[in-house]
């Protein structure tokens, strides 16, 4: 269990992150998602104790990061796969990192085979395409078999055959129970794996919810109805603190209010329903609604002011 | 490129399990972890091994030109110091070679980024920059002695046979001063010399120059290793330490006036070398002695490791 309460990180005058509260629940995928330069990174380097924050703590199972008794038996990090010395062999890589933790030699040669990296073991990592570079890194978090995972923009520059590798591995570890906690700009990255959600923009809390919950939370998800007497049902709605909107082809959209709700105003009102639908928004919709307005840098898009800056 | 095996699939994620843990992650570890560093990156070979092939390969060089010298004018053999003359090449050039891998050491996660996988892993920061410093120290000191024995004994074998070469195990002595005057060929012709007082140096001064270059070049590398943590950048580090033990002693040189430029000199870390290496004749007076001056450097070095300890800790990494 990771608790994240009030964190604040300003670098100069820019305020990365502002005010942050959420936990990540064990045994879960939590999806980290936010625009680019949203504070995602700065989260996690916080949660590590690579960065201080301003204001704020960060513990895991209580304890700061620092303080864990084997921090790579607790957490399996990887931020960059390029953090690495390129010098270095991919075994002496993970030999150095093994031995901080005091974990035996012969893991080093599991998680090597684990991720397909074997071969290659013996090399310097700097001829490592991408790819085996995050593999590389994937066998590092791998070594103190952690509770919990933490993946950076995990798939960001890789090929499908390497996105989807990425992806089984993290199904398979949130199914042995694992807590694994990624991060990614992009919700389609989310949609098949993550269960619960965490979404931020310009370094503040958007969402903090499960991913069923977010979709419904959007405007986007909304009830049609069809019915025979619209301006009654209206009526009736926003008098329950609804909101229904004439659609193009005779319907009606209600927004705030879910379908059996809906349903029940009209029976309690007498009105005749004629067709009454959950109309889902995608995640992908929601997602760039609810982060529409924290974009850091906006594309012009057709013929519209570029804005870039925090000040808009 | 490197070709790779089929990654496991999902069902494949099966490791052995592993010990349970007690205690929790510590130097012993973070030391381990440091020398496998050290010892899996080629720049410590290339350092090193330019750190051996200059010392020793000028020694031999010296040696030689210098007996050659002698043989051609052996009036020169008064107050000639045989030790000073292997090591000169290993504490002035050496210690500039060894600060590269002194701020390497730490500059080197920098600028490639494994200073964030390092402290992920082992995040207590001050366990992590004492394991850096004791295990660079320990092969740091351990190649240093090394070659300045190594150079004293090659420069020693380049010089045999002159007469002034310098010994570990006996006594040597040499003309401490020379009288000249005109020969009988006249000004072209070789002169009249005389020599006049005998200087002996005892086996222990020629040891205590050895070891004493070898810890004053392993003091210059915690400096550059202290200016790696506080600059975090190779080339910075570097030439900080150049700036620290070659250009300001020129600057006070040329800056200062006579009557008391020495007596600020003794203040410099670069002064030890100057002192330990010396084995004939006086010392600059106005330098403390030997084990005083190397204090100087030394002071020097745990002030800058004090602040570069301070800053690893302190900063985002």
């Amino acid at each position: 269990m990771i608790e994240v309460r009030g964190l604040t990180k300003r670098y100069g005058d820019k305020v990365a992150v502002n005010d942050l509260t959420f936990g990540i629940e064990p045994g879960k995928v939590t999806g980290f998602l936010g625009p680019n330069g949203a504070g995602k990174t700065t989260t996690m380097r916080l949660i590590l104790g690579l960065d201080y924050p301003n204001a704020g703590t960060v513990t895991v199972d209580g304890k700061l990061y620092p303080n864990l008794a084997y921090p790579m038996r607790e957490v399996g990090a990887l931020l960059d796969a390029k953090a690495v010395h390129g010098g270095r062999s991919a075994y002496n890589h993970l030999l150095c990192l093994a031995q901080t933790n005091n974990l035996p030699k012969k893991r080093v040669g599991e998680v090597l085979e684990l991720v397909g990296l074997t071969e290659v073991a013996r090399k310097r990592s700097k001829g490592f395409s991408l790819g085996m570079s995050q593999r590389l890194g994937i066998a590092a978090t791998l070594l103190g078999d952690p509770k919990m995972l933490m993946f950076d923009e995990p798939v960001n520059g890789l090929d499908p055959e390497g996105i989807l590798w990425i992806r089984n591995l993290m199904k398979a570890l949130a199914a042995e129970g694992r807590t694994v906690f990624v991060s990614s700009h992009l919700m389609s990255e989310m949609e098949n794996t993550a269960d619960h959600l965490i979404v931020i923009g310009r370094g503040k809390l958007i969402a903090d919810c499960t991913m069923a919950e977010f979709i419904a939370r959007s405007s986007g998800a909304a009830v049609r109805v069809r019915t025979p007497s619209p301006d009654q049902l209206v009526l009736a709605i926003a008098n329950k603190g609804g909101t229904a909107t004439a659609d193009s082809d005779g319907t009606l959209l209600v927004h705030g209010m879910a379908a059996d709700v809906v349903g029940d105003i009209a029976f309690e009102q007498g009105i005749r329903l004629h067709e009454l639908t959950v109309v889902r928004a995608s995640l992908e919709e929601a997602y760039m609604e609810v982060t529409a307005d924290s974009v850091e840098y906006h594309a012009g898009v057709r013929g519209q002011a570029t804005t870039i800056g925090s000040g808009v | 490129m490197a070709t790779t095996t089929a990654p496991g699939s999902a069902a494949d994620l099966r490791l052995t399990a592993l010990p349970p843990a007690t205690g929790r992650a510590g130097l012993p570890g973070a030391l381990r972890s440091e020398f496998t560093k050290l010892r899996s990156v080629r720049s410590t070979y290339w350092t090193i091994a330019a750190l051996f092939i200059v010392s020793v390969g000028i020694a031999a060089i010296a040696g030689a030109g210098i007996a050659s010298n002698l043989h051609n004018n052996p009036w020169n053999k008064a107050g000639t110091d045989a030790t000073q003359a292997s090591l000169i090449a290993f504490f002035e050039i050496g210690q500039l070679i060894i600060a590269v891998l002194g701020a390497l050491v730490i500059t080197s996660e920098y600028s490639t980024g494994m200073i964030r996988t390092s402290l992920t892993a082992m995040p207590r920061r001050g366990t992590v920059y004492a394991a850096k410093l004791i295990a660079f120290s320990t092969v740091t000191l351990i190649v240093s002695l090394i070659t300045s024995f190594v150079s004293f004994f090659v420069g020693q074998v380049a010089l045999s046979g002159s007469g002034v070469s310098a010994s570990l195990f006996h006594s040597v002595t040499i003309p401490m001063g020379v009288n000249m005057s005109p020969g009988p060929g006249g000004p072209n012709g070789p002169p009249n010399y005389k020599f006049v007082g005998t200087i002996v140096i005892s086996p222990g001064t020629v040891l205590t120059a050895i070891i004493g270059c070898a810890l004053f070049v392993t003091a210059v590398a915690l400096i550059a290793f202290a200016f790696g943590s506080i600059i975090r950048h190779t080339a910075g580090a570097i030439t900080s330490v150049i700036g620290l033990m070659f250009v300001l002693p020129i600057i006070i040189q040329v800056a200062l006036p006579d009557t008391w430029r020495w007596d600020v000199m003794r203040f410099f870390p670069d002064a030890a070398g100057r002192v330990l290496s010396v084995t004939v004749g006086n010392t600059n007076p106005h330098l403390w002695s030997a084990w005083p001056q190397f204090g100087v450097t030394l002071v020097y070095a745990a002030v800058f490791l004090a602040a570069g300890a301070y800053l690893f800790r302190k900063r985002d990494a």
